[in-house]
């Protein structure tokens, strides 16, 4: 006869994982009596669970993937088993125009590709193309070149920010972070006449000087913006929900980190302090007094934190710029990659030959190759160039932070739940046109 | 709660102290090599060919038969420890004649280098090199991509397919100087295979776990599957 | 390039609106002006042109006081589709189905200049404008659009909607070709190797 009561054994793997690395079933026996069934039966068999495991599909449009970004997910229940991202899907073939368009001309397409990151990717690229000439610019233009990345890392942070707090369910800081943004393009605008795609340098130097008054723009900002920082930090840091939605998730340990080839806050969420301004530094950023956060619990809400962190110093960073701007120059005075004077191209033969030349063919860089990696808000970006002495260049490759940041994720997602993927799908902080080219 | 990471400051094994500067007027060819070149060619001197110094960077060019090797030994050896794969790729020139080179960039965090090495790959012989994943993960999707754009064939990784383009793509090899820019198809015949292609493919039997019961499906589907049937549709 | 025949001209007939009265004129209106006035977007937002979408709902320039802050991401529930930025090949069939799944009435916006033609992606893995994929009743040129190019282009919309007319069987179909209609060219008539129509604008492409 049934007894009332059912009583389960159940018997828990050490690993919690089967042969194949998945997750493994837990066989369970029951009986009506109560008591063990006489033959137990072997772990490898199906057990008759009624619930199978799910297999949805996240995307490519979906508005919390951060762009057209496909996830594969293989549920058990609301648990992740396996997370297949399927990417491609805003794949435009920039290296391959790369190798069709002059170097200035390519400036142009760094906007695109990283379009939270327009104008530091225009730095690392136009710093990439004068490693192919062996050019340093003048002082003027370094320290601008250091305003112009760090404004890019905050106005990329604050999108990082605003989107992750509408994935998590906070609308509030989406508008708060966009409105700062929106003092930044002003910015910009003043500057090189785009809100976003700024196109801000050429190889030797920058499309244009900073207008007159600019640099007090930039003082308003900089006085204003820690205001916000400070607001955001207040409603979100000690949030008990947001605490709750974001820590302990998507660990990945120092190791595993450098393995995985993470960088930016991801690596420095995990305990690795590698910045490339700091360990492989560029623009003179040895001289400038910031520090780099790092965390110790590599899950999302370390990267939320050192993000946070990051915008105080770039903020900090973008103080010491202001000060120590000296006047000069903006562009080398090296024939073989700058204009003449418009006043001598047009009345002398020569320039008006010259610049003829570099406009129609474009600079000729020597035969050579150069690799020169910045470090964006993303992570480790890197322009690689391969030059065979013609205008354009043979191989253009761009190192996307995103995409290998973004390869780590079916092992981060693992074992979590169908909402704290999107919790830690936001905390790569992606951006699909640099994930996809 | 895990416990909290140690945290891991690069140029940890570097005894000197001097801070890393940033590189002003770099020769073309005159600047110090990398320590790692010469003893990557003293511990394997049939497989380097040569080593360069461009533009401050130094680049080995190795043979193609022990790279697997050669990586482990960077990555193994306590005088070198090349822990973080940046990047994997390749270049193809526009002289025909010239072979198509596979590029790793190599960095050591505790000793703050950075290391390329090529390869070259004729093209009159198959495409193919060994992959790097089982040393470094962060290979998998950087060689897939190389896999896409050139074709070349990584040997050893685990899943080796198209990732920008989709897996029925049949124009070729995007970044190969022989594909056009434009493509090769007219673009109503491009639009015409795109929007035929099967957005849903990669729901396909190796990922679903309806592979682990397929003994226990009736005799009917089980047919219909292995026919080719996807599923999920 | 484009046609190899000449399209044989014919005259459209066209059937005046001779049913409508009063009634009829001020229910389209109000139909035509609830709709216009709560416009429900469907940001297919890919690339940068999707950051100026998300600047155009944030409170600088504010989507709401079009009754277009309700971003809805299911195309069920959705009015028209703004698609903002470059589509690539591999996602048309994902935006064909996107467009598919809408109900009517629905509309669609080409935000940028590569939704609208390619823009600076003449190459193999850009779609050369989404209007080769979905029908597109309003283009936004710009790299991006500033928020106010995309305002001016809502509000070009919106001017459409209001002059819609219920009585008109034309504007709910599905653009099925239509062989009675003057902008109709027969396959036949087709060259293939210049542009997915025939009849669309040939590019002087610049040397690649």
């Amino acid at each position: 006869m049934a007894s009332g009561k059912r009583t389960v054994q159940v018997e828990l793997s050490t690993t919690g994982l089967d042969a194949q690395g998945r997750p493994q079933r837990i066989p369970l026996v029951t009986s009506d009596d109560g008591g063990g069934l006489a033959v137990a039966p072997p772990l490898s068999v199906e057990p008759e669970l009624e619930a199978d495991h799910m297999l949805i599909n996240l995307g490519p449009q979906h508005p919390a993937t951060h762009g057209v970004l496909r996830l594969v997910l293989e549920l058990d229940g609301e648990t992740v088993v396996r997370c297949i991202p399927h990417i491609g899907y805003l794949h435009c073939g920039f290296e391959k125009i790369g190798e069709y368009r002059q170097y200035n001309q390519i400036i142009t397409w760094t906007d695109r590709e990283d379009y939270l990151n327009s104008i530091g990717n225009n730095v690392a690229f136009a710093l990439g193309a004068e490693r192919l000439w062996g050019i340093d610019v003048t002082e003027r233009c370094t320290v601008l070149r250091v305003i112009a990345s760090e404004l890019s890392r905050i106005i990329s942070h604050l999108v990082w920010l605003g989107t992750t707090c509408i994935d998590i369910g906070a609308f509030t800081p989406f508008l708060w972070a966009f409105q700062q943004r929106e003092y930044v393009y002003n910015l910009l605008e003043g500057w090189v006449g785009a809100r976003l795609t700024t196109s801000a340098t050429r190889v030797g130097g920058m499309a244009a000087d900073i207008p007159s008054g600019w640099i007090d723009g930039l003082k308003k900002f900089l006085r204003d913006f820690p205001d916000t920082i400070y607001e955001i930090d207040r409603m979100l840091t000690k949030n008990a929900i947001w605490v709750g939605r974001t820590v302990g998730l998507g660990v990945m340990s120092p190791d595993e980190a450098i393995n995985w080839g993470l960088s930016g806050p991801m690596l420095r969420a995990s305990g690795v302090a590698y910045d490339v301004r700091r360990d492989f530094p560029y623009l003179d950023y040895e001289t400038y007094d910031f520090d780099v956060p790092v965390g110790t619990n590599g899950d999302v809400y370390d990267r939320y934190l050192v993000r946070m962190e990051e915008l105080r110093q770039s903020v900090r960073i973008l103080e010491q710029a202001v000060k120590r701007l000296p006047d000069g120059p903006v562009n080398i005075d090296d024939p073989r990659v700058i204009l003449p004077p418009k006043s001598k191209a047009t009345s002398e033969m020569e320039s008006m030959i010259h610049h003829f030349k570099q406009v129609m063919e474009g600079p000729r860089p020597p035969i050579g190759e150069s690799y020169v990696a910045v470090e964006s808000p993303k992570g480790e970006k890197g322009y690689y160039m391969v030059s065979d002495g013609t205008s354009k260049p043979v191989r253009w490759r761009i190192r996307p932070p995103s995409f290998v940041n973004l390869s780590a994720i079916p092992k981060m997602v693992e074992g979590h739940l169908l909402s704290d993927v999107i919790a830690i799908n936001a905390s790569i902080d992606i951006v699909m046109g640099e994930i996809d080219r | 709660m895990t416990t909290p990471f140690e945290i891991l400051m690069p140029g940890s094994a570097l005894t000197d102290a001097t801070a890393p500067a940033s590189p002003k007027a770099v020769s073309y060819t005159g600047a110090p090599p990398n320590p790692s070149a010469a003893a990557l060619a003293e511990r394997f001197p049939m497989a380097v060919e040569r080593t360069q110094v461009i533009w401050g960077e130094t680049v080995v060019y190795v043979r193609g038969g022990s790279i697997l090797e050669m990586m482990q030994w960077l990555h193994d050896d306590p005088t070198q420890r090349y822990d973080y794969l940046s990047d994997v790729t390749a270049v193809e020139y526009r002289d025909f004649d010239q072979p198509i080179e596979v590029v790793w960039h190599l960095r050591s965090l505790p000793f703050r280098r950075f290391l390329r090495v090529k390869t070259q790959l004729p093209k009159n012989g198959p495409l193919e090199v060994s992959s790097v994943w089982s040393i470094w993960k962060s290979a998998d999707w950087l060689e897939r991509e190389c896999y896409d754009m050139f074709g070349i064939k990584f040997s050893g990784h685990p899943d080796l397919r198209r990732i920008l383009m989709w897996e029925q793509y049949r124009e070729g090899f995007p970044l190969r100087k022989d594909f056009p820019l434009r493509g090769r198809f007219s673009r109503a015949e491009q639009l015409r295979q795109a929007l035929a292609q099967n957005p849903e493919s990669r729901y396909s039997m190796e990922e679903l776990t309806v592979a682990d019961a397929f003994e226990d499906l009736p005799e009917d589907m089980r047919q219909r599957l292995s026919k080719g049937e996807r599923t999920g549709e | 390039m484009g046609l190899i025949a000449p399209p044989e001209h014919k005259t459209v007939s066209y059937v005046p609106e001779s049913q409508e009265g009063w009634v009829a004129t001020r229910l389209d209106f109000l139909v035509n002006w609830s709709r216009a006035n709560s416009l429900w977007p469907m940001p297919f937002g890919t690339a940068c042109c999707a950051i100026e979408f998300m600047a155009t709902a944030a409170s600088r320039f504010d989507l709401a006081r079009f009754g277009m802050e309700r971003m809805s991401f299911s195309p069920r529930q959705a009015d028209v589709l703004i698609c903002a930025g470059r589509v690539p090949f591999k996602l048309a069939p994902i935006i064909r189905r996107i467009w598919q799944q809408m109900p009517q009435p629905k509309w669609a916006i080409s935000m940028g200049a590569c939704a609208s033609s390619g823009g600076m992606f003449d190459n193999y893995a850009v779609v050369q404008g989404i209007d080769t994929i979905i029908p597109v009743d309003v283009y936004v040129p710009g790299c991006p659009p500033r928020p106010e190019g995309l305002i001016h282009g809502i509000r070009l919309l919106q001017e459409k909607v209001m002059n819609e007319r219920s009585a008109d069987n034309r504007i709910r179909q599905e653009m099925l070709p239509d062989p009675s209609s003057e902008l109709y060219i027969p396959p036949s008539a087709i060259n293939e190797l210049g542009e997915p129509f025939g009849n669309s604008v040939h590019q002087n492409r610049s040397a690649p």
